[in-house]
Order: structure tokens, then sequence, then C-alpha cells
């Protein structure tokens, strides 16, 4: 087991409230490729980067257990934290435009992720960073690597990203919604790049999407979650067969070229889903 | 290499524009003035015929036009006509005055940098902590006491009462003239010539100048570097470099602060160019015979010729600065190039 987490919360305090935004997840995570789905505002991101200590500082997490390979996290001091961040759990973020370093090259940040975990010298975290721009599958990696963020593509961007993540060999890759600001073309082929990488290399994927089909078609296993919980856990084969009705409503919302609707059906929520 | 030509050709296109805008404006500040140049050169008492003779040799009497084709010539020519009060050209007036201002100007600003931008930076790390809020308050009264009470109470507790301190000027008086006049620049001109004392002498003469100027433009700074932080630090990038598993340290020096850098220098080269114009308050508290005074105290007394020299010295420190901010933001920036 890579990843436990027990009755995860994390709520927001401000000056006159508390907003629990997770309220009570269980997930597991081993060798293998969980999707969590759920609408903006379920918890999912949140749930991801409590996992790395990545959250605001306003933000208070609890949980009955939150171990990432037999550490936890909760109790865990910054400088162990360090040793999980990148070197043993990577994480991509969404928009490639916002998340590289507008003033770095290329090469910089991804050696930099390299020889801050492998250490090594320049020239050898060098070659390094061709190899893994290359393995990204970049055309001309030794052009990539003097480049500017501003001068490649979102595809490419997100490729980079990858690269740069996996430099440091982690044991799982956190993908949070690494797909939403591309192109539906260049969609297919990072994800179908992610998978390689990561079942080449043996790792543990979590993909947080709101996307429930490509997530299915990706994963092993889905986790739907809606308003800070997990409302249901599946088989990634098994959506069909899903129980719980806010998953039944979004599969229902799905157009379809095969049956076409003239109208699609509108997600009626129910008080209930709240609860349980 | 056209696209570099061409960005180039525009640059000194846009300089020499601003430059004319200036020579325009500081000729007419010269003419719409309610002052009559002609009797500050004579006097008031002079004979009607005098005021007309000196006004015929000004050229004064002449149309707008030519007094301006005039006075462009003559700027050509690197001649800003004479001061009435101290009988100097103004450009050899300037000579004098300005490596004063340089001086402290410059020595002013870095030190507000040194200290303003790690202050910035350590209160955006810590929002909202004791360190903030003490940043706060720090900055906070570097903005709203008054120059003139700030350097008073200088003088009176480290000159007055402790006598640690030298008084007002630019340095002792046993040490005029002594050291041979290179930049103007005092301390610089003490170590060609490798007068030591006398090195110390100027050198002990600045601190306090220095340090009120220095904190007022601190505050400035300070302020300005914690707003850019902030806004940095929320960068998806900075988290990005988190996730990599940086140390703080480089999230923060590395990551975060180059993308403020670009703004800082705007921010500081209009500070030094704020100083540069020289400082009226404080040199008149300190006697610092800087542009400052030397612009005030021609003013006061109706001599055109050094307020236009002066202001259009000014005008040529901004596009300067302007000029070299443009190209610092080229090397800080990939994105501009």
């Amino acid at each position: 087991m890579l990843v436990d987490i027990q009755n995860l919360r994390i709520a927001f305090e401000t000056r006159t409230s508390v907003f629990e935004a997770v309220r009570g997840v269980s997930l597991n995570i081993g060798t293998e490729k969980l999707g969590i789905v759920g609408e903006s505002g379920s918890g999912k991101s949140l749930t991801a980067r409590a996992l790395m200590r990545l959250l605001p500082t306003n933000a208070r997490v609890t949980a009955d257990r939150l171990t990432f390979d037999g550490v936890d996290i909760l109790k865990a001091d910054e400088r162990a934290m360090l040793r999980i961040r990148g070197k043993r759990a990577g994480f991509i973020l969404q928009d490639p435009k916002y998340s590289l370093n507008p003033v770095m090259t290329i090469g910089r940040q991804v050696t930099e992720a390299w020889r801050t975990h492998k250490g090594g010298g320049r020239k050898e975290a060098k070659e390094a960073a061709i190899d893994l721009l290359a393995q990204v599958r970049i055309r001309e990696p030794r052009r990539v690597y003097d480049l500017y963020p501003h001068e490649v593509s979102g595809g490419m961007g997100q490729r980079i990203m990858i690269a740069m993540m996996l430099a440091p060999d982690p044991q799982l890759l956190i993908a949070d919604e690494p797909t939403s600001a591309l192109d539906a073309t260049v969609q297919a082929e990072i994800l179908r790049l992610m998978e390689d990488l990561v079942s080449q290399r043996g790792m543990g994927l979590l993909l947080i999407s709101h996307d429930l089909p490509l997530v299915s078609h990706f994963c092993d296993r889905v986790a739907v979650m809606y308003a800070g919980r997990v409302v249901e856990e599946l088989a990634a084969g098994d959506l069909s067969k899903a129980q719980h009705p806010y998953t039944r409503g979004l599969l229902n919302c799905l157009p379809s070229l095969i049956h076409p609707k003239p109208r699609l059906p509108v997600l009626n929520r129910d008080e209930a889903w709240l609860k349980s | 290499m056209t696209k570099r030509l061409n960005a180039l050709a525009g640059l000194l296109a846009s300089v020499f524009l601003t430059l004319f805008g200036l020579v325009i404006v500081t000729f007419l500040i010269g003419r719409v003035m309610p002052i009559d140049p002609v009797l500050a050169a004579v006097g008031d008492n002079a004979p009607q015929e005098v005021v007309e003779r000196v006004r015929q040799e000004m050229g004064l009497d002449q149309p707008l036009v030519q007094q301006f084709f005039h006075y462009v010539w003559q700027l050509l020519h690197g001649d800003l006509g004479l001061s009435v009060l101290t009988k100097n050209p103004v450009t050899s007036d300037i000579a004098r005055y300005f490596p004063a201002t340089l001086e402290l100007a410059t020595a002013a600003v870095i030190v507000a940098a040194l200290i303003g931008i790690p202050l910035g930076v350590w209160a955006a790390v810590r929002q909202g902590s004791w360190v903030d809020q003490t940043i706060r308050v720090i900055c906070l009264a570097g903005h709203s006491v008054p120059v003139f009470v700030l350097a008073l109470i200088c003088l009176l507790v480290f000159y007055a009462f402790l006598g640690i301190a030298p008084g007002p000027g630019r340095q002792d008086i046993i040490f005029q003239d002594m050291v041979p006049h290179v930049t103007g620049l005092l301390t610089v001109d003490s170590l060609i010539a490798r007068d030591w004392d006398a090195f110390w002498d100027a050198l002990a003469h600045m601190v306090q100048p220095v340090c009120i100027l220095a904190y007022f433009s601190m505050a400035y700074i300070t302020r300005m570097t914690r707003a850019f932080m902030l806004d940095a630090l929320r960068g998806e990038y900075v988290i990005t470099a988190r996730a990599k598993g940086l140390p703080p340290r480089k999230v923060i020096w590395l990551h975060a602060f180059p993308n403020v850098s670009v703004q800082l220098v705007t921010v500081l080269a209009l500070t030094y160019a704020g100083l540069l114009e020289g400082a009226v308050v404080t040199e008149t508290v300190f006697s610092w015979p800087g542009l400052g005074q030397y612009l005030t105290v021609s003013l006061m007394n109706a001599d055109m010729n050094p307020v236009v020299g002066a202001t259009l010295l000014v005008g040529l420190v901004y596009v300067a600065l302007n000029l070299l901010a443009d190209a610092l933001y080229r090397q800080l920036d990939p994105r501009v190039r």
C-alpha cells in the first residue's frame, strides 16, 4: 500500500466561519492507476495536495490516518516532507502556462528536479535532463533544453512537466487535471504518455479529472467525489454498474454519438447526497 | 538581426522624441514663468535704457520661434547660459553641485535596496505574522514622518548630544579643496588620491543624510517588494517548485524572486531618479551642496538659467534610467526579449 487515507478532513478557517471542504475521505492507492472524478469544489485537488502537504497555510487538515509508504504525513516534519515531495511523489499541475517558471529555461527546471534528489554534476544532470525530455517524446530535446516555457506549446509544456516530475524516479505520480488546459487531440497523447511511463516504471498514478469516461478509460479504479466525500468507488470496467445516483446522473448526462438525444438531461441534486 | 535593428531604431526614435519634448518644456518654463529674466539680471532699479539694452543682448526682443532655435543652438553647443546668482556658467555650476547629489543618491539607493528588498521578501513570506507587522510599522513610519523632523532629530542626537557624527556639510573644513577634483564624488576622488583621512571624513559626513534618504526609499521599496512577492508566491510555478521537493529558501529566491525582479527594477529606477532630483529638505538640513539646493536657491532668486539647466538634467537622468531599466528587463525576463 503506497498511500493510505482514512477519514481525511480539510477545513478552511476565516475570521467568521469554518468551511469544511473535504469531509471524511478514505482512499488507498497501491501500484495502480486510481482516478478521482468530481465536479469543481468536490475536494479532489485538496485531497491530492494534502497528501504532499501543499495546501495553503490556513487549511486545517485532520485524519485518522494519512500515510505515504508508511510515513505519517500529518506528523512528518518539513525535512521529511522534502524527501517525499518530488523524490517519492511527483505532482503535475493543470496548466503548464502557469505551472512552469516563466523566467527559467526548461533545461534548468528539469535539471534542478534531477539534481535536488540525485545530486551529481552539472554535465551529468544535463545529459539526464535531455534523456528525460526524449523519454516524454520531445523531438529535439537539445533545442528544447535551452528554450523558455513561453516558447513551447501547451502539450509540450505538459510533457516537460512530466519529465521534470519523473526525474527523481518517484513511486507515485499525482496528476491534477493534467489535460484540462489542452486540446482534445493533445489530451489523449499526454494521457497515453503518462500511462506508458507509469506502467514502464511500475509507479502508482493518481489521476484527478472531471472527465468520467476519460478517467475510466485510463485508470484501474475510479473514485467519485461529491461535496468533499467519496460517494462511490468502483473498478473502471464496472462504471456502467454504478449504484450512486450522482454517478448515474453524471453518466446519464453524457451525449452519445450513436444514440443522440434531442436534449441532455439535467442532473437533479439530492440533499441526501450531502449526508450519507 | 533586422528585428533587433528595428527595435534599436524604435528605441532611438522614442529617446529622440522624449528629449525633444524635454527641450520644448524647458524652453517654455523659461518663458511662461511670471519672471522677467532681464529685471532679474539687472535689478529693479536699473534705468530703462539699460533694461532695453540687456533685453536685446539676451535676445528676448526676438520672436519666440527664433528664441527657441537660439535655445536649441546653445544647447547643442553645451551652453546653458550664465547664472545671475553665482556669475558662473550653469554647466560648471551643475558640474559642481550634481556630483554631491549623485554621491548621496547612489549611496542611499544602494543601502535602501540592500535592506528593503530582503525585508519585503521576509514580510511576504511571513505574511500576517509579527515579523510582517513589525516591518509594516517600520515602513509606515518611513512613509509618514516628515524628513526634516527625522533629519533634525538625527543631527541633534548624534551630532549635538552624542558627538559621534560629523556636522552638516560634505566634508570637514580642513579637507576643503585638499583632494584634486576628478569625478566630483568626494569619496571616489579621495580614494584616487589615496588620501585616507579625507576618504573617512567624506564617508562619515555621508552617513546621516544617506541613512535618512535610504530610510524613506527603503519604506517604499519594502512595501512594493512585499506586494510583488505575495503575488509571485501565489503562482502555480511556486507550487511546482515546492512539489519538486525544493527547500523553502530555494523556492523563494530561485523561483519566486526572479519573477518579481523585473517589477523591482522599475521601482528601483524610479526611486533612484527621484533621489537624483536632489532631496531639497535633506540637503538643506545637512547643508549639502547638491542639485536640490542649487535648484531651489536659483528658483527663489528668479535665476532662470540654472532652473532650466537643472530641469533639463533631471529630465536626462529620467531618460537615462528608463533606458537602463529597459535594458535590464530584457536581461531579466525572457518574455520581453
